[in-house]
């Protein structure tokens, strides 16, 4: 009981970053603030993958995490070089 | 007794992640808001998976734990610096509460190259003065 509590404040917690990080995508006044919480989205959903593999006991949702961190940095990246030779 | 450990742990991770999100949304520049993301919200991930590592408790699982956290510590801050780079270079207005830009008249427009002493007005980059008011206020 106390146990189900404790999950429901973590994936709370983590849901409300995850909307303030989308209110920051949508109003965010240039376009490097919206690519900074794109990057903090992924690292968020990283963050939900490892707990939800947690609570299912399924070790194999952290192979997804793993390439999702791959693939975010990566992201990131290319959108930092279109940005600064875009000028 | 281990299963209170693991959730204390993931407790402390999805409140470092929730402090990141809260800073991405209140902080009133894009400067600020990169120094709350980078460093809570890696923090609080990391945090996350070692606890699913001490969790599972497998030889397999730690290692792809250790791997994963290695590479979210070493690469948050590349990419970071990467952006935030091209941000200053793409005129992103500072706070008006900024003291002190040091970076400011030293940075060449046109190879991106950086230079030891504060260079002529027509080669600088365009960085107004301008910035977005302290959101709070609203």
């Amino acid at each position: 009981m106390m146990v189900e509590i404790l999950w429901d404040i973590i994936f709370s917690f983590l849901s409300i970053g995850f909307i303030s990080a989308f209110i920051r995508l949508a109003r965010g006044p240039h376009l490097p603030d919206r690519i900074i919480s794109l990057d903090l989205i992924s690292i968020m959903a990283i963050g939900f993958f490892v707990a939800y593999a947690v609570l299912y006991d399924q070790s194999s949702f952290l192979d997804v995490s793993i390439i999702l961190a791959i693939i975010t940095f990566l992201g990131t990246v290319a959108f930092a070089y279109y940005l600064e030779r875009r000028v | 007794m281990g299963e209170y450990l693991i959730l204390g742990i993931f407790l402390l991770g999805s409140f470092l992640v929730l402090v990141a999100g809260i800073g991405l949304l209140r902080m009133p520049d894009l400067f600020l808001r990169m120094s709350a993301t980078a460093k809570a919200g890696t923090l609080g991930t990391g945090l996350m998976v070692l606890g699913a590592a001490i969790h599972f408790d497998e030889f397999a699982i730690y290692t792809r734990a250790i791997a994963l956290i290695a590479f979210l510590f070493v690469t948050a801050p590349v990419s970071t610096h990467m952006l935030g780079r091209a941000a200053y270079f793409d005129g992103v207005p500072l706070w008006k509460g900024t003291i002190q830009d040091d970076l400011r008249g030293h940075y060449k427009l046109t190879t991106h190259s950086l230079e030891e002493e504060i260079l002529p007005e027509k080669d600088q980059s365009h960085i107004e003065d301008e910035a977005d008011a302290f959101e709070i206020n609203e």
